[in-house]
């Protein structure tokens, strides 16, 4: 039974959601304010707005996770209750989750019909499913193999698994939540053109991103949360990335760092047929070499898990490797009693990890705690030989974070009560006031607010104006497009090629992403 | 070692398997939904003794069943509630139960019976007695096949054949039904059953149940079918061999039987030191024999057996994430 969908194919007027004054606390954190929003059928809708505004919250509501504390939901213009999945199922919205639903050793068919089989027996389930694949494969350029288990697929086709599911289901509302964030530019495309055949056979989609562009490039309206609340509802045709980059922060933000030419100095990094072989024995840096001047910044542009936190860890001092690695001219030890991460930094190389709440924080104890790992055992922290100059330390740390812009500046709090773009802002204090020929920068932003963005950009490129060597590996091509000096893209554990970031375009990093080289054969 | 001693191994093997190929079986269903359960020990004790007191005070074996049934889903109804409601530590909440089953079980047996914490013994129809399979007789006088018809096949208790018959049952359960694939889904990601709209709690509960059916018809068989009576420890560590066997068989129905069979082999074999000595001409000593199925349990556990992928979700309690 499906009313909701009936009436929507009736009455095409009537907004495909409508939502009323949605309210929901926790505790006495207001997630959501009095949210209202109507989005028509057979359009893409976007919402943004930075981490913690809300936005999971109200699509959690809208697929039956949570109860909202007021409000009505509407949909295609019948007054619906939505307790469980269940019942937005029924309703005719589907989700596809950030981190995908799938059972890893199931097949396409299996995780398909998973909670929807037509009876006890899965046979009759599993042709029928093959049978509707076809169909949605054909009309919406959803091909996946049926039976391929989900484990041997990629993440874009595991994510066209979802949206099939969510097809499977008869779903004419889909909410996507943050669907870029884990595709290669050239699956991202193929997303957009998939989300484009959608609405053109009249499905509604809301899509959720922190990304600009993207809603700049498919959405027909864009709704901005900050706050918990429904800051702004425009056309996407009629607003500008600045403008709803303000609309999300509450200020005016520089989407781009304004950044002068590289003055690059004497050589710092020098790798050379770097190689390492992971625990399973499967080689993931494949013999690479890079240069990094002082005063440069090289962005290292990759699909994720193509080798770049293979790097990073080596040269951190926390993964063994074979091949050569020098700093300003003299060999480091990469297998040896001197290949740790306190020897790295002897050596001048500080590093933000890319996994900030695993290598970078630790999440229970204190920001002046966290201000000093790594460096803990450096005399001017220590009182005397036995006890450490604690008040020294939160004093320093006062300053770091004045200097940081951590907010709130609060020495005592433990990381985990801080934003993530806060987090961030200190593990970036802790390893640039050391004051390190080389900075090693893992996914920078990841998780970090719009605003934070700006400031930890600009604390790298201040970096680099003082002459110093920074290494930045960041699956965001935007980031590594704005910050570098040169790029080197890396693929299947090899350098695919560097280019300089005015000589190049994200197409052609994103076909080298995906292992095409410039003259178009695969490696 | 002739055919006929091989028979009579082979035939001791069968029996001694079956306890542990319940067991397994048991595990299986619990460990594929996502659930832990080292208590499957406590749960064969503790039906064996229920199984065990209740044949003898009825005088029917099938009363005994039924309370050995009983008793061990009770069990894994507690290990249920701790592991999947209260969301507790599936191997403290196992040993704990393993500890109680041990406990109790001689406590009342001691109070019933007065016995030194047996039961007594069991006889007639208040014993599974052996089966003679069709054209058992008749067929003995085929050459090979004959014999191994008549003498390992056929003259077992119903629940040798009823493990047995388990075997395809399960296979069938998991891989061609709803709830078999719903409930491989919980152990492996419950989250994908959880935004299916299924309910994580009453799959996982249900499996529980089923663990706590089959080593009820596990410790009922060892007091009412392979002893006469149940007695203190008697399942002596077959809940941890049938964990072991479940490893080794990567949490498949079909790699059961064949894992228990190896175990249960190994323990026929511990029976007859004589054949051994016969065979090899080497006498080992019969504590050394009885110790093989628990050095194969060392040697699977630690793994080197090959890789075992257990299911991904196993021992964590699922929380909504939302």
């Amino acid at each position: 039974m499906n009313p909701a969908q009936d009436t929507g194919r009736q009455e095409t007027a009537a907004p495909a959601i409508e939502l009323r004054g949605i309210s929901k606390a926790f505790g006495s954190v207001q997630a959501n304010k009095d949210i209202s929003i109507r989005v028509m059928p057979g359009t893409i809708h976007g919402i943004i707005g930075e981490n913690g505004a809300g936005k999971s919250t109200l699509m959690s509501i809208l697929y039956g996770f949570y109860k909202a504390d007021a409000g009505e939901i509407i949909i295609h213009g019948r007054p619906t209750q939505i307790p469980d999945s269940q019942a937005a199922i029924r309703a005719g919205i589907g989700m596809v989750f950030q981190h995908f639903k799938l059972v890893q050793n199931f097949t396409v068919l299996e995780n398909i019909i998973l909670g929807v089989e037509e009876g006890a027996l899965l046979r009759p389930s599993l042709s029928k499913a093959r049978e509707t694949l076809k169909h949605l494969a054909e009309e919406y350029e959803l091909d996946v193999d049926p039976d391929a288990r989900i484990e041997e697929l990629s993440v874009g086709h595991q994510q066209r698994v979802e949206i099939l599911k969510a097809l499977y289901r008869q779903a004419d509302i889909l909410i996507l939540d943050e669907p870029t964030g884990v595709l290669t530019p050239a699956e991202a495309d193929h997303l957009f053109r998939i989300l484009d055949n959608l609405r053109a056979q009249g499905k509604t989609i809301i899509l959720i991103t922190h990304k600009l562009r993207e809603i700049m490039e498919i959405t027909d309206t864009v709704s901005v949360m900050r706050r918990g609340e429904m800051t702004a509802t425009v056309k996407t045709a009629e607003t500008s990335p600045e403008q709803l980059a303000e609309l999300m922060v509450g200020r005016k933000v520089l989407l781009h760092v304004p950044k002068g030419p590289a003055n690059p100095g004497a050589t710092v990094l020098e790798v050379e047929n770097l190689r390492v072989v992971d625990a399973d024995k499967v080689e993931r840096i494949k013999g690479i070499g890079l240069t990094i001047r002082a005063g440069e910044i090289l962005g290292i542009a990759g699909v994720s898990g193509n080798g770049q936190s293979e790097l990073l860890q080596v040269l951190g001092g926390y993964c063994r490797a074979t091949g050569s690695v020098k700093i300003n001219g003299q060999e480091i030890d990469l297998t040896g009693k001197h290949s740790d991460g306190q020897s790295r930094r002897a050596r001048g190389i500080a590093h933000v990890p890319e996994d900030r709440h695993h290598h970078g924080l630790v999440l229970d104890f204190a920001a002046w705690e966290n201000m000093i790992f790594g460096y803990h055992n450096a005399p001017e922290y220590q009182k005397n030989a036995l006890i450490m100059d604690n008040a020294g330390i939160v004093e320093k740390t006062e300053g770091a974070m004045e200097h940081f812009d951590v907010r709130p500046p609060i020495p005592s709090l433990p990381a985990k009560s801080f934003s993530g773009g806060n987090q961030q802002k200190i593990v970036l204090a802790r390893e640039i006031e050391r004051n390190p020929d080389l900075l090693l920068v893992g996914q920078p932003t990841r998780g970090v607010d719009i605003g934070a963005i700006e400031f930890i950009h600009k604390r790298i490129v201040e970096l680099r104006d003082a002459g110093k060597a920074v290494l930045l590996v960041s699956v965001e091509l935007d980031e590594i497009m704005s910050l570098s000096d040169r790029i080197a893209v890396m693929f299947d554990g090899r350098i695919m090629g560097e280019r300089l970031p005015a000589e190049t375009n994200e197409r052609e990093l994103g076909l080298m992403m995906a292992g095409v080289t410039g003259s178009g054969e695969a490696a | 070692m002739d055919y006929a001693t091989l028979l009579q191994i082979l035939d001791s093997t069968l029996r001694l398997a079956t306890p542990l190929l319940l067991a397994c079986l048991a595990g299986l269903f619990s460990e594929r939904a996502g659930i832990f359960d080292i208590g499957l020990e406590g749960k064969m004790l503790i039906a064996g003794m229920a199984s065990g007191a209740a044949a003898a005070l009825s005088g029917s074996v099938w009363i005994g069943l039924m309370a050995g049934i009983g008793a061990s889903m009770m069990l894994a109804a507690i290990h249920g509630v701790a592991s999947i409601t209260f969301r507790g530590n599936q191997l403290i909440s196992g040993v704990a139960l393993n500890f109680v089953a041990s406990g109790a079980t001689v406590l009342i047996a001691q109070s019933l019976f007065g016995q030194g914490g047996r039961t007594p013994p069991l006889s007639g129809a208040a014993r599974f007695n052996p089966i003679e399979l069709p054209f058992a007789e008749a067929i003995k006088a085929v050459p090979f096949v004959g014999p191994f018809y008549a003498d390992v096949l056929s003259g077992h208790s119903a629940l040798v054949y009823a493990a047995l018959l388990a075997v395809p049952i399960t296979w069938w359960v998991l891989f061609r039904t709803r709830f078999g694939l719903r409930l491989r889904a919980v152990g492996e990601n419950p989250e994908s059953v959880d935004t299916a709209g299924v309910s994580v709690i009453r799959l996982r509960y249900t499996a529980v149940a089923i663990t706590g059916l089959l080593c009820g018809l596990a410790g009922a068989y060892m007091a009412t079918g392979l002893q006469a009576g149940f007695g203190r420890e008697m399942t002596a560590g077959r809940g941890y061999i049938a964990l072991a066997a479940l490893i080794f068989a990567k949490w498949r129905p079909w790699y059961a039987l064949w894992a228990t069979l190896l175990f249960g082999f190994l323990q026929a074999l511990a029976l007859r030191p004589d054949v051994i000595e016969r065979s090899f001409g080497l006498a080992i000593p019969v504590p050394a024999l009885d110790a093989l199925p628990y050095i194969l349990t060392v040697i699977v556990l630690a793994g080197v057996v090959g890789r075992a992928i257990p299911p991904r979700a196993g021992g964590q309690p699922y929380v909504k994430e939302r």
